[in-house]
């Protein structure tokens, strides 16, 4: 009983308000479909934020860095948890960041951005953005350019007097570029 | 006690994982010994005769002040020593006779309640060498039902927890679309609304279970995955609100904590069932899950679930992102790795009886579990109490909920001779859980003594009984 007129309670609503505004939400005009909420945001708003870096370079904001500011920033900033040598400081969980070429798949495996990673514009994404770990985001673009030449090229990627920079880094061929395949999951076909 | 910190020595050797994941499993080692010896000192401390850690964490912690203080004295008034009670309690003292004194006052819990002091189940913290990066594993074996309490839903951090004021924050939407739009949370709460129970699993979820039994609790081996009721706007309705363009193909979800953590997410996912939830298990989302705005993308691996959502960029190509490259990642015999392994598949596992739990003898049990899948719903659910020689079906809890958390039931008469009981389930796709083996076979480990892979592990798991009842891992052995 009153399961019925609450039934009834909720078609009235129905005709009342639903119809009414999916009928608004469609009529013709430039927002049809749309509720309207939300403001839109500035240029300048959307600057603040747009930090992404893509494979193909797109991204990549203006300035540039040599591998000898590089070493600089990364004596600086990056040596207590990823060590003298690149190689890592256990006690502090930083990564290893050369070495390993060749191991990926093998009984010594060892994953680094020399050995892992497929794209260096990864390298300048991350390290803009979350690099320092104490310290997020507070390297200016010069830096993160120059750091990353260093890293590259103490891994043996880039020659010492290349500088890095919107033109150059997309441009740097990593040795695991081709290392990854589309997932085929799924991959064990066991069905019923 | 007899639990030794910084020990691996009961555990296998950790040899056989590369030098990454050495260090991260010695840290899960060392999280798992910490709760057992905690466990044991409760044990220890009470004198009750279920001490045989039947069902470990249900409470049988001794009550320190109920025998000094007395209820009448102290008028029933929370403790100070707060310290005392588990996380997510409060110490009260407790009366000889409930029924001779009135009880607290109603609201003096300040209008949110907490749960009792007796029940002591928590979040493990694998102890990363940071804080900040980090993770927590949800305890399966003192769950109940379908729903994980969002206490207890398990973490991973890659910048530690951000403190956001949702009246400050905004979500940008931008890229290849016709009009940019940025959303307060007042902007997102005026859509249309929708509310849907997934489970979200970290796709690491087992990843120390690849090459051996190795983990000894339910809680370490399967807690990385938790099921919350989540509510808010389906992402369809804002990327209609500003209008796709043709050619795109991807979107970023970028967040606002210090790992500023981003993943590509397919735009046919984010147009299909793909949320941004602000409400989990009815009320706002946790901190720790991504407070205020999180995205919730059914069935695909907990990494793309992207907490604390400042920004969406729709675009032709994914990003590349660190941890869709570098992490995330599968590699196979030969080096190549795989890549945009989204979809968590079907798995299940039996909560009781689990790792390090204690049958105190022969007689009934109901077997108990969790059964999920990214696919879909669980089809069926089927359990051996003999090694997997013969598989019988068990009762699923409705209602069976697709990509959600399905509650299993199996009612066991043990014999009190050693048994080897496992589960495994069929989603609505008819895909069959894998033993370990099939998986090493197609993903190409057998033969290598180090692990190459370690996400997507979803293989049938056993626990073996032990003619005393004890409970210990079986992985591998179905």
């Amino acid at each position: 009983m009153l399961k019925k007129q609450h039934r009834q309670a909720y078609r009235g609503l129905l005709a009342t308000t639903i119809i009414p505004l999916a009928i608004a939400l469609t009529a013709g005009s430039a927002n049809a479909g749309k509720f309207g909420f939300g403001t839109t945001p500035t240029k300048a708003e959307i600057a603040a934020i747009n930090i992404d870096v893509m494979a193909d370079g797109r991204g990549l904001p203006a300035g540039s860095g040599t591998v000898a500011q590089g070493k600089a920033v990364y004596e600086a900033k990056c040596v207590a948890c990823h060590g003298d040598n690149l190689q890592g400081v256990k006690i502090t969980g930083g990564a290893a960041l050369i070495g390993g070429r060749g191991s990926i798949g093998t009984t010594k495996t060892k994953k680094t951005v020399e050995s892992y990673w497929p794209y260096a514009s990864t390298l300048f994404d991350y390290v803009r953005r979350a690099m320092p770990f104490n310290a997020p985001g507070s390297l200016k673009n010069d830096e993160v350019y120059a750091v990353s030449a260093y890293v590259l090229n103490r891994a043996q990627i880039i020659k010492s007097n290349e500088v890095m920079s919107a033109k150059t880094l997309a441009k740097v061929k990593m040795p695991n570029r081709n290392g990854f395949i589309p997932d085929p999951r799924p991959d064990v076909h066991n069905y019923r | 006690m007899t639990t030794k910190l910084n020990d691996t020595s009961d555990y296998p050797d950790l040899s056989e994982f590369d030098e990454d994941m050495r260090d991260s499993v010695r840290g899960m080692v060392d999280a798992e010994k910490r709760a057992l010896a905690a466990r044991e000192q409760t044990d220890e401390a009470d004198d009750c005769a279920c001490k045989e850690g039947m069902f470990p964490g249900a409470s049988r912690r001794s009550f320190l002040f109920s025998a000094a203080a007395g209820a009448a004295a102290t008028g029933l008034l929370p403790r100070i020593a707060q310290a005392a009670a588990p996380a997510g309690a409060m110490e009260f003292p407790v009366a000889p006779d409930s029924t001779k004194i009135a009880g607290r006052l109603t609201g003096d819990d300040g209008g949110y309640g907490s749960r009792s002091q007796f029940e002591t189940a928590v979040r493990w913290r694998f102890p990363t060498k940071t804080k900040e990066s980090s993770w927590s594993m949800t305890p399966l074996s003192d769950g109940h039902g379908m729903i994980t309490p969002s206490g207890l839903h398990f973490e991973r951090h890659h910048g530690g927890i951000p403190t956001i004021d949702p009246k400050k924050h905004t979500l940008i939407v931008h890229g290849m679309c016709d009009t940019p739009k940025k959303f307060t949370m007042a902007d997102l709460m005026r859509f249309p609304r929708q509310s849907r129970i997934n489970f979200i699993e970290c796709s690491g979820n087992g990843l120390t279970e690849y090459k051996r039994p190795f983990l000894k609790t339910v809680q370490g081996t399967h807690g990385l995955t938790s099921t919350s009721e989540w509510t808010g706007v389906p992402l369809s309705t804002i990327l209609s609100e500003v209008g796709v363009q043709d050619g795109a193909a991807w979107i970023l979800a970028e967040g606002a904590d210090a790992a500023v953590m981003t993943r590509s997410v397919p735009l046919d996912k984010a147009w299909g069932d793909a949320m941004l939830a602000y409400a989990q298990n009815g009320e706002a989302i946790r901190p720790e899950q991504g407070y205020p705005l999180r995205l919730v993308l059914p069935g695909y691996e907990g990494n793309t679930n992207i907490k604390w959502l400042r920004r969406l960029k729709i675009s032709d190509k994914p990003f590349q992102t660190r941890e869709e490259t570098s992490k995330y990642t599968d590699v196979l015999d030969g080096g190549k790795a795989r890549q945009f392994t989204f979809t968590m598949e079907a798995k299940s596992v039996i909560t009781f009886p689990s790792g390090e739990m204690k049958l105190p003898g022969a007689g009934f049990y109901e077997i108990t579990g969790i059964a999920w899948s990214g696919r879909g719903k669980i089809r069926q659910v089927e359990v051996t109490t003999d090694g997997g020689k013969t598989w019988l079906i068990a009762a699923l809890q409705g209602p069976i909920l697709p990509i959600c958390h399905t509650r299993f039931r199996f009612p066991w008469k043990w014999d009190g001779n050693p048994a080897l009981i496992a589960s495994r389930c069929i989603d609505e796709t008819g895909y069959v859980q894998p033993t370990i083996a099939a998986i090493n076979k197609v993903r190409g480990l057998n033969g290598h003594p180090k692990f190459a892979s370690v996400y997507h592990n979803n293989s049938i798991m056993a626990w073996a009984i032990g003619a005393d009842g004890s409970v210990k891992n079986a992985a591998h052995k179905v």
